[in-house]
């Protein structure tokens, strides 16, 4: 179409490529994208919910031992792994609980406990909801690690097409005013200015969500380089060591890590034995107050035999860039307002995809055949009617 | 497909700088949007909602204005 000069050809050529292989995938990942913009609420409309009591504002919370106790009453014999305050529901504790303590934390049950009362609430299995589906379709299409690293080869492929994209946006708009939609023209055209149009705008929002979703495919891989890493370092002393048989209560883990961490609040703790801890050491994980800084966890170990405090640092650069990366993917940071601004861009984003697929189809097929095709047809209607 | 290049949006020959100054004003305050909301509550949630608003706006006027 633009008899451009070789290094723009190529551009095309990237273009279109890097989008062909991508697309497909790219507008599964925005349809599964969109209700998960909204997990929450979609979950609270769908699901019973045994609601914690809501209590004025400085009641004291209930003991974590007990709140564990509560929970694993009903789930006897099981380990908890984890112990989570939930951002979102600051009246609930999660206490995530597997069959044993090496057991796969990926098939862990959820249990709900009242935060003040430590009473049990609920433990619903999620893995049938429709949010969960989604999730999995969105995170490795239920394919494990490579079905995961395989959606961040797309995304950077993604990423790779809307950058090229740039590059190849200049030639078409060479003779057109910015923002120009030719609402009189053939589909081909019109639908060409609401592809140019739409990536143009959105080639900040659309890199920035790409490269931090295929950040978030490498989240396996950078905890486990975070375990083998500052963990073994910061337990060296304790290699070789089995589980306690006793463990210091929970409760006085937490404590420790409090005043160890000051300005910080716990965000979840790591149960000694589970995949984020030591065998010796709950890890209580400590964070900030801000949108940026609770993000950023610190982790502050705490020998399960003694109670006291081993250590606590910074994780390190790339466990931080991926938890920031999960913010600006999911866009739940700034309120409501914000996740509905993502859901249009997402759709927006679609519509991207959707014409780009077009114009490709439409201009496979040479302009002469398509001409050749409309000369004949006539024809054939009147061998079809005699 | 020599059909693109003709009116009624022809206009004169743009240069790299004239295509690419619209998209940079509203990349770099999309860029502000997304880190402004990081950055911290109330005012800041204001910005990031604004400046992430504007491309959507921006194109559905262009889309939807009539024609001139």
């Amino acid at each position: 179409m633009i008899s451009g000069t070789r290094p723009l050809r190529r551009w095309y050529w990237v273009h279109k490529w890097s989008s062909i292989v991508c697309t497909v995938f790219m507008l599964m990942l925005c349809i599964t994208g969109l209700p998960l913009i909204f997990h929450h609420e979609i979950d609270h409309l769908l699901h019973e919910e045994v609601d914690a009591s809501v209590v004025p504002p400085g009641t004291p919370k209930a003991d974590l031992d007990v709140a564990v106790k509560n929970a694993l009453d009903k789930f006897p014999g099981q380990a908890p792994h984890f112990l989570i305050w939930d951002r979102d529901e600051p009246n609930a504790l999660l206490i995530s609980i597997g069959t044993s303590i090496t057991s796969n934390p990926v098939n862990n049950r959820f249990a709900r406990v009242d935060a003040h009362t430590g009473a049990f609430l609920d433990s619903p299995d999620v893995t049938g909801r429709f949010t969960y589906i989604m999730l999995k379709l969105h995170t490795d299409m239920f394919a494990g690690l490579p079905g995961k690293l395989f959606l961040g080869l797309m995304g950077i492929l993604f990423c790779v097409a809307v950058i090229s994209g740039i590059v190849v946006y200049a030639p078409s708009m060479r003779k057109l005013r910015f923002g120009a939609y030719r609402k009189d023209r053939p589909r081909i055209v019109r639908w060409l200015d609401v592809h140019n149009l739409a990536g143009i705008l959105l080639v900040m929002w659309t890199l920035v969500v790409g490269f931090t979703g295929v950040i978030n495919t490498w989240a396996d891989l950078v905890l486990k380089a975070w375990q083998y890493g500052q963990l073994a370092e910061m337990t060296a002393q304790y290699h070789g060591r089995e589980i306690p048989t006793r463990l210091t209560p929970v409760q006085q883990a937490v404590d420790v890590a409090v005043k160890a961490v000051p300005g910080m609040i716990p965000s979840f703790v790591a149960y000694p034995g589970s995949i984020f801890s030591s065998k010796s050491h709950y890890a209580v994980f400590m964070r900030g107050d801000t949108p940026v800084t609770s993000r950023l966890l610190k982790p502050a170990l705490i020998d399960a035999e003694t109670g006291q405090l081993t250590d606590s640092r910074d994780m390190p650069w790339y466990v931080s860039a991926l938890f920031l990366s999960q913010p600006l993917h999911f866009g739940d940071y700034g309120g409501m307002p914000l996740k509905i601004i993502w859901a249009i861009l997402d759709v927006i984003t679609i519509v991207i995809l959707w014409t780009g697929l077009y114009l490709w189809l439409r201009r496979r097929k040479p302009a002469r055949v398509a001409l050749a095709e409309a000369a004949r047809r006539p024809v054939e209607g009147q061998v079809l009617t005699s | 497909m020599t059909t693109l290049q003709t009116p009624p949006a022809r206009a004169r020959r743009q240069t790299l700088a004239q295509i690419f100054t619209w998209p940079l004003v509203v990349g770099v305050l999309s860029t502000v949007g997304l880190i402004a909301a990081l950055v911290g509550d109330g005012i800041w949630d204001g910005v990031s909602w604004l400046t992430l608003l504007l491309p959507i706006l921006l194109y559905g006027l262009f889309l939807l204005r009539p024609r001139r």
